[in-house]
């Protein structure tokens, strides 16, 4: 027999947090556009010293938390949209948490390298 | 004297399968001669049953109240009683398919049961333990105002049908009719149940597969707005978890 599962009660944190970093990563784009327009990367030095700036640096990391957590909700949603066998899906749930937690690691290692 | 009335032939190419009969649906190429006193697609249908009595669909009250002429016209959900024949373009065949997502039971008439069983999961009636009072509940004129948009929903599932949320899950999603539904018992003043509803809601398949697509506000023959619903009772999810 199988018996139709579904009252995980959550989903409505995820919701609101897709919502709140999409805001954030507007934000920021248009302050890195701004900054693109104001001559910010000009040459390859002059965008070097903008992104090794401390508060950049900041906003960026907070960037790339938001994109890696967006990211999440979002390819999560697409596995739970098609598909079906929750074996598979929670392998690809895994894989995509690592390639996440992978990218959000190594872009962080370059901000803070520069 | 009077003008002659304009004849008008229409063509069709219509879904039909009768599994007992059928190895594998096909489309019928067919036509029927109105003259201007059919207004609507579903009094070429009854002309057309009359010409091909194994023609299979459903209808009833054919002014847009029952819901049961819902079907897939030229490729959009609406209902068969409700779309003007004028308005279809001459020398094109009109396109009949039964609602889309749903089994098939014969040519036009789908298996409504997970359609239904939905519905149904959000206790689609008032709860209020308080004793009868001698008349009516009362509402406040306020009140009342929200469930406008929200009660005149006819069942017909031509929203849902449309929805790939739904398609993609029928079994978990409660589909734009249902939660539309939900609402308007959340909604509701004089409902005591809102906790439990919310609570019945709250779930990554029941409502979060709603991805705010909105084939359901663009299909509805009632001009009702499932997805505006969908966020208000996120958006009472939200007031409640923070």
């Amino acid at each position: 027999m199988s018996r139709l599962v579904v009252g995980a009660h959550y989903g409505i944190k995820d919701w609101l947090a897709q919502r709140i970093t999409a805001v954030l990563m507007a934000i920021y784009t248009l302050v890195i556009f701004a900054a693109v327009l104001a001559g910010a990367t000009s040459s390859h030095d002059a965008w070097r010293g903008f992104m090794a700036h401390g508060a950049v640096r900041s906003v960026t990391f907070l960037f790339i938390i938001s994109l890696g957590y967006h990211a999440w909700v979002g390819v999560r949603d697409i596995w739970m949209d098609y598909i079906k066998p929750t074996s598979v899906r929670i392998l690809l749930h895994v894989l995509t948490l690592l390639v996440l937690i992978g990218y959000v690691g190594w872009a962080i290692q370059i901000i803070w390298r520069l | 004297m009077t003008t002659p009335l304009a004849m008008r032939t229409y063509h069709f190419k219509i879904y039909r399968y009768d599994p007992d009969k059928d190895a594998k649906p096909y489309m019928q190429d067919i036509s029927v001669v109105c003259d201007p006193m059919d207004k609507k697609l579903l009094d070429a249908m009854v002309k057309l049953k009359a010409k091909d009595d194994s023609l299979s669909f459903r209808r009833s009250c054919r002014e847009g109240v029952c819901g049961s002429d819902a079907m897939n016209i030229n490729g959009k959900n609406g209902l068969a009683c409700l779309t003007d024949l004028a308005a279809f373009p001459e020398g094109k065949p009109i396109v009949l398919r039964p609602l889309p997502g749903l089994p098939v039971v014969r040519d036009l008439i789908v298996d409504m049961t997970q359609f239904f069983k939905q519905y149904l999961s959000i206790k689609p009636y008032l709860v209020n333990d308080d004793p009868l009072p001698e008349r009516e509940r009362l509402q406040s004129p306020e009140d009342r105002e929200e469930l406008n948009g929200l009660y005149e929903c006819i069942m017909c599932a031509c929203c849902t049908t449309a929805c790939p949320s739904f398609w993609w899950n029928p079994d978990k999603f409660v589909g734009p009719a249902g939660l539309l539904a939900a609402y308007r018992f959340i909604a509701d003043t004089r409902d005591q149940a809102t906790n439990e509803r919310l609570d019945n809601l709250e779930d990554p398949y029941r409502l979060f597969r709603c991805h705010t697509i909105m084939n359901c506000v663009d299909v509805c023959p009632k001009g009702l707005n499932p997805t505006k619903a969908i966020g208000k009772i996120k958006e009472m999810l939200v007031q409640r978890a923070v």
